[in-house]
């Protein structure tokens, strides 16, 4: 079976991120600083203050923090299965390296998965532990929301990876973020309830993974209820998950096994 | 009679509508060097992609050590050392862990890796290096590295795709002496050239590839002794005053007009040069040399190898 070398797969990311951790971690922690002080600290005095037409009963940081999380997930997933699959596929070539000895495309695409569940792991609880720094959240609670938010971010690995698989050059790296990733992040009832969007485009958060991965998250967080039933928002992140995993097996197999 | 490592019958890859590989037929012993020379897009690479069973077959039969490349890759590539055309290293780790990963990847213990690697850095003269990033390292340094590298799961047969391209002289014969000590240990070594001197210092028996067809088989001097001549005289003239064949009927066996030469193939050089000066033509310079494999391709191909 192929869990051996998936494992094995892991481990070569674990031993290259050992020296090459530098940059992201310190993304890791600044990120969730930066956004909890402007976004929450900030832009939050001011919806706390005024009277919007949704009014809040806790502080916009609080509502605000689980959106971030959830979308922090999501931006660490996108970022390892563009640039490093990019670079596997086409620049180092390392998955043609690894399919020399006994690692099947299988193993590479199981093994991306459990690496980028590390990842955003490892994002999740620094973020969680910043929620708790900024009051955001209790500490009981914040163990809580690292699944939903973990289950979130792991829906994107398998389409963003199946599309950084078939690219042939970078522009398509960048133009993800800026199409999808970002608009995604806007939109997604991160920063506000989707229902304060016009009526057109909310159905384009209902098919997209982060809305629910937003709203599971927030629920969890504040002890609220979740839109729809939480058997729906779970079963689109797990569809995700698995339709992802095969598609991107699919789109691994067709580009390295020539 | 042993079993032969590879054997390969009317084996065909296709891409699309090209052939690359044209049905083709031969068989690798163990502990023997066995060589594809051939110029560039002969097809070489993708036989020996085919037989490292991570390209599939389009037609035809292939085994690797009795074992199918389609059902049974990952066994077949767990006794395989293969050697790239390109150096296919981490650039961003050292050599060490470059030796380290790999190693792993065959799931080998991490102490027996270790023991390996030190081993494997003498044989590779990188001992020194052994803490070092990759990036900086020569041309010849990150060959011997991925040499080095293909040899941690102490191999039974090893692939080595044009392993000495691209590097200067020197390193190109200190990376020779590896690959004799390798087949001096036993260790059967399948190469691609397109250096004919690389194929006849190297390789005990080889196939000729061109068009993705195999054009002749057989050991170095035997195909040397059977496609040509066992001495050449090349002729030089000077700009402008090319000579046809015409005027050179009967000085040899057999003539080839180059553009930059002429290739005169004689049992004989002595005899052809004294004939030579009786006819007085204006040659620039002669130089006699033996035979070599660069003149049996292009007696089978009417092309050089090396453009």
């Amino acid at each position: 079976m192929a869990a051996p070398g998936s494992a094995l797969v892991v481990e070569r990311h674990a031993r290259v991120y050992r020296r090459t951790w530098r940059g992201s971690v310190i993304s890791t922690f600044l990120n969730p600083i930066l956004y909890l002080l402007a976004m929450g600290l900030g832009l939050g005095s001011l919806v706390d203050d005024g009277g919007g037409s949704i009014q809040l009963d806790i502080p916009y940081l609080n509502f605000l923090a689980p959106g971030l999380l959830a979308a922090a997930t999501m931006m660490t997933a996108a970022g390892e299965s563009l640039y490093p699959v990019m670079a596997g596929m086409k620049w180092s070539k390392s998955y043609h390296d690894a399919l020399a000895t006994p690692i099947s495309t299988r193993n590479l695409v199981a093994g991306h998965f459990g690496w980028v569940t590390v990842r955003i792991l490892f994002t999740s609880v620094v973020f969680t532990g910043m929620m708790v720094a900024f009051g955001a959240i209790e500490i009981g609670t914040a163990l809580l929301v690292i699944p939903p938010s973990v289950l979130g971010g792991l829906a994107f690995a398998g389409p963003v990876s199946a599309y950084a698989a078939q690219l042939e050059n970078e522009t398509g790296l960048a133009a993800l973020f800026r199409f999808v990733i970002t608009p995604l992040f806007l939109f997604s009832g991160t920063f506000y309830p989707i229902e304060v969007l016009p009526d057109w485009m909310e159905p384009i958060a209902f098919v997209t993974p982060l809305w629910h991965s937003v709203e599971t998250t927030r629920a969890v967080a504040l002890g609220i209820d979740t839109t729809w039933a939480p058997i729906f928002h779970y079963g689109v992140m797990v569809a995700f998950l698995l339709v992802g995993a095969v598609i991107a097996d699919r789109f691994f197999h067709k580009r390295l096994v020539v | 009679m042993t079993e032969a490592l590879v054997r390969a019958t009317n084996l065909t890859k296709r891409f699309g509508d090209f052939t690359a590989v044209d049905s083709v037929d031969f068989t690798v012993q163990p502990g023997e060097v066995f060589g594809f020379l051939g110029p560039n897009g002969a097809g070489k690479s993708s036989t020996m992609k085919m037989i490292g069973a991570v390209s599939p077959v389009t037609e035809g039969e292939l085994s690797v050590f009795g074992l199918d490349p389609a059902t049974d890759g990952s066994a077949i590539r767990h006794r395989l050392g293969v050697v790239p055309q390109e150096n296919l290293l981490d650039t961003e780790l050292t050599v060490f862990e470059n030796l380290f990963i790999y190693g792993r990847y065959f799931d080998l213990p991490k102490t027996l890796i270790r023991e390996r690697i030190d081993e494997l850095l003498d044989f590779a003269q990188l001992a020194d290096r052994r803490e070092d990033l990759v990036d900086p390292l020569s041309g010849g340094m990150k060959r011997r590295l991925t040499i080095a590298r293909a040899l941690i799961n102490q191999p039974d047969l090893m692939l080595l795709d044009e392993p000495t391209t691209g590097l200067d002289p020197q390193a190109r014969h200190a990376l020779w002496d590896r690959l004799y000590r390798l087949k001096q240990q036993g260790v059967t070594l399948i190469i691609t050239t397109h250096y004919m001197d690389e194929a006849e210092q190297l390789c005990d028996r080889l196939v000729i590839m061109d068009e993705g067809k195999i054009a002749a088989e057989g050991s170095p001097r035997a195909l040397i002794d059977g496609y040509t001549t066992r001495e050449v005289v090349e002729l030089r003239f000077p700009v402008g005053h090319e000579v046809g064949e015409s005027e050179l009927d009967g000085l040899a066996k057999r003539v080839e007009v180059l553009p930059d030469r002429t290739l005169l193939y004689t049992d004989s050089a002595e005899q052809t040069l004294a004939d030579l000066t009786e006819r007085a033509l204006d040659v620039e310079s002669t130089i006699v040399r033996r035979a070599t494999l660069e003149d049996v391709f292009l007696r089978l191909t009417g092309r050089s190898l090396v453009d």
